[in-house]
């Protein structure tokens, strides 16, 4: 017996459990992949959707923000155009409606420094990678992605690699659905990698995106993951990365938000070895009633890390902004080095920031610390622009794009970078 | 009519009143010294006249060319000519120099109905007018004042003056904080701008700046209004008298 007491089922929770007993047998995946369905939905099932008393979730709840459950996407079209990121030099890899979709990418496979596998032919294939077994399994969103992933790719990057890899989820149905795309990046000792994710979609549907990229890095790698929401804004989208980094290596992760109507970016990263530097950042432009949640854990379960936290968001309308940060040192972690800032810019007095830094130290020789700030322009600072000549809404967009740039210089690849800042001047251009 | 006229200026600050009734013309191609003790409501003035928020007139007027600027906003006087040199010029980090500087003078003559100045020409501008003010490339090339130290800062509200070319420039205490060597710098950088176009205000609480910034007319303010004006051996008078004789006039 396993019956927990819990309350009613909400519609989505109803349509989810109906979805996965309608799907069980259709989704793909043999039999270790069904067994991890069958379990992970067995444990979403007995906690339901994540609510505001369940404390990693606590400004993002699930259950009244998630009304209904969409039906799974039906597969997209065999060609169609990724239109974000077209300017950047990348192997482009399409995950159309939760699958990948050889005839939207266009990936060079003669790049004999990297392996692309269908996701389910990696699983039956690959006997020495679990599926899932990555920091963040834990979480309620990663189960159900694992319950009900539609597809996505397994690439292996080794040391002779070289071009940057741009994995672009797209959603282009006709009318609102979910998809459950699962990336697997394993990058192997010595390598090198620029891995951009981005998320597209139609303005006007509700769809729904539930995104897992499992990030393995090896040791003396060096990978810069660069994620980039510019979902519709009606869409509903959970993406979780669960990245594993190993010794005296490199990792720079940049989290961009401009689309979606609720957006949540989980970000669990463990350090597993000596003497890795990481850099975690993230900016956000919200307005209206977008609703954006940036939730990160970083465990050092091994000493001799630094590690660098550092999020900024931009708050129009009746915009809501999240920042949770947990930093997490194992006992035997000495040394590490550890820093978390979170600085939200509010331009509307209905606009609403949270900030939670968390730390959880265990060991007595490091060096850990958090700040938080959020607040509107200041005053003196436009007035200084104001008495110049510039106009009140363009001092405004310098000082915004100055606060929010500050956080967009951490990208190393010069054309992302400028896309990015490009796509924050946009936003601007936009206010009016 | 005077080119600035500031008719029975009454200003409170926070439910505090400061000016007290402030009259003062200045004329086209002069300078004026604008002097007083702490708390005369010097900084005030200067404030009021650029347009900063939290000022509330509660009487008179400010007329520039004759016409009130009181209801316009701090870029639309700047695109009319005001300028105001800070006491305490903020850092803005993240906006590089060149940028703000071009941003600001291209917005004022957009506002003005003039072309936008070109790129060869307004790099000549700067470069030359910053290596007269001792400011480097590599200070242009970094945000706004951020890391200067208040001498640089003081020179770069300079260059700014000299880039937009007012017509009204209000110098707000620049030479607090300033060394001799610095306060030579600035104040040859005020003289090159000395032109019969130009109207300039010089705020101080000493004299010393006056001995390099010659003033055509000196005003003494007190208690919120000027109770004396002369000519520049005003300034050497209060020198050697100090205020007080000042402070019971006002009241």
């Amino acid at each position: 017996m396993n019956a927990e007491v819990r309350a009613i089922k909400t519609p989505a929770e109803q349509a989810l459990s109906a979805a996965f007993a309608a799907a069980r047998g259709k989704l793909p995946g043999s039999g270790v992949v069904t067994a991890l369905r069958d379990e992970a939905f067995h444990r979403f099932d007995a906690h339901g959707l994540p609510h505001r008393r369940v404390e990693e979730w606590k400004y993002t709840d699930l259950r009244a923000l998630m009304r209904e459950a969409k039906p799974l996407a039906e597969p997209a079209a065999r060609t169609g155009v990724v239109t974000g990121l077209a300017d950047v030099e990348a192997g482009r890899v399409a995950i159309v409606n939760g699958r990948y979709e050889p005839g939207w990418s266009n990936f060079n496979a003669s790049d004999a420094g990297i392996t692309l596998s269908e996701l389910f032919a990696f699983a039956a294939e690959e006997k020495t990678y679990r599926l899932g077994d990555v920091p963040g399994k834990d979480d309620i969103a990663f189960w159900l992605n694992t319950a009900f992933m539609t597809g996505g790719v397994a690439l292996r990057v080794k040391k002779n690699a070289r071009q940057p890899v741009h994995i672009a989820h797209v959603f282009a149905g006709n009318s609102a659905a979910a998809m459950y795309p699962r990336c697997v990046v394993i990058v192997e000792p010595g390598a090198q990698l620029t891995l951009i994710e981005s998320f597209e979609g139609p303005a006007s549907l509700d769809y729904q995106v539930n995104s897992v990229l499992e990030l393995v890095i090896g040791d003396q790698a060096r990978v810069d993951h660069i994620k980039i929401g510019s979902d519709g804004e009606a869409a509903l989208r959970l993406s979780t990365l669960g990245v594993t980094v190993g010794a005296k290596s490199a990792y720079n992760d940049f989290v961009f938000t401009t689309g979606g109507g609720i957006v949540r970016n989980q970000t669990f990263v463990r350090f597993s070895g000596e003497g890795t530097d990481a850099s975690i950042g993230g900016a956000t432009l919200a307005r209206n009633r977008q609703h954006v949640d940036n939730t990160l854990v970083i465990e050092h379960a091994a000493g001799g890390c630094t590690s660098r936290e550092r999020f900024r968001s931009v708050l129009d309308g009746q915009s809501h902004g999240i920042f949770q940060g947990k930093i997490i040192v194992n006992p035997h972690a000495q040394k590490t080095d550890a820093k978390m800032a979170s600085h939200a810019l509010l331009l509307s007095d209905e606009a609403e920031a949270d900030n939670k830094p968390e730390l959880e130290i265990f060991a007595d020789d490091v060096q850990c610390g958090h700040g938080a700030t959020a607040g509107a322009l200041d005053s003196a600072l436009k007035f200084y622009l104001m008495s110049r000549g510039i106009p009140e809404k363009q001092a405004e967009a310098l000082l915004i794009q100055a606060f929010i740039g500050e956080a967009i210089e951490e990208i190393a690849h010069e054309g992302i970078r400028e896309a990015i800042m490009q796509s924050a001047i946009n936003w601007l251009g936009a206010r009016g | 009519m005077a080119f600035l006229e500031v008719k029975n200026l009454h200003v409170e600050v926070e439910d505090k009143k400061i000016l007290n009734g402030l009259t003062l013309s200045v004329e086209k191609g002069q300078v004026a010294a604008i002097m007083g003790p702490n708390g005369s409501g010097k900084s005030t003035l200067a404030y009021v006249l650029a347009g900063k928020d939290n000022y509330k007139v509660t009487e008179g007027d400010v007329l520039l060319n004759g016409e009130s600027i009181l209801e316009m906003a701090p870029d639309e006087r700047a695109a009319r000519g005001v300028f105001l040199a800070f006491q305490y010029p903020v850092e803005v980090p993240g906006v590089a120099t060149m940028t703000f500087l071009r941003t600001a003078l291209n917005a004022q003559r957009k506002k003005r109905g003039e072309p936008e100045v070109s790129t060869p020409e307004f790099m000549k501008l700067v470069r030359d007018t910053a290596s007269r003010l001792g400011i480097s490339q590599e200070m242009l090339r970094r945000a706004v004042n951020v890391g200067f130290s208040g001498g640089e800062k003081k020179r770069n509200e300079i260059l700014q003056m000299a880039v937009l070319q007012p017509e009204l420039a209000v110098l707000d205490e620049t030479d607090s904080g300033l060394d001799i060597d610095a306060l030579k710098i600035v104040a040859d950088g005020v003289n090159r701008l000395r032109s019969p176009a130009r109207s300039i205000v010089v705020i101080t609480h000493y004299q010393r700046l006056l001995n390099y910034i010659v003033p055509d007319v000196v005003h003494v303010l007190a208690k919120g209004r000027v109770v004396k004006s002369g000519g520049k051996e005003l300034a050497l008078e209060l020198e050697a008298k100090g205020y007080t004789q000042f402070q019971g006039e006002a009241a």
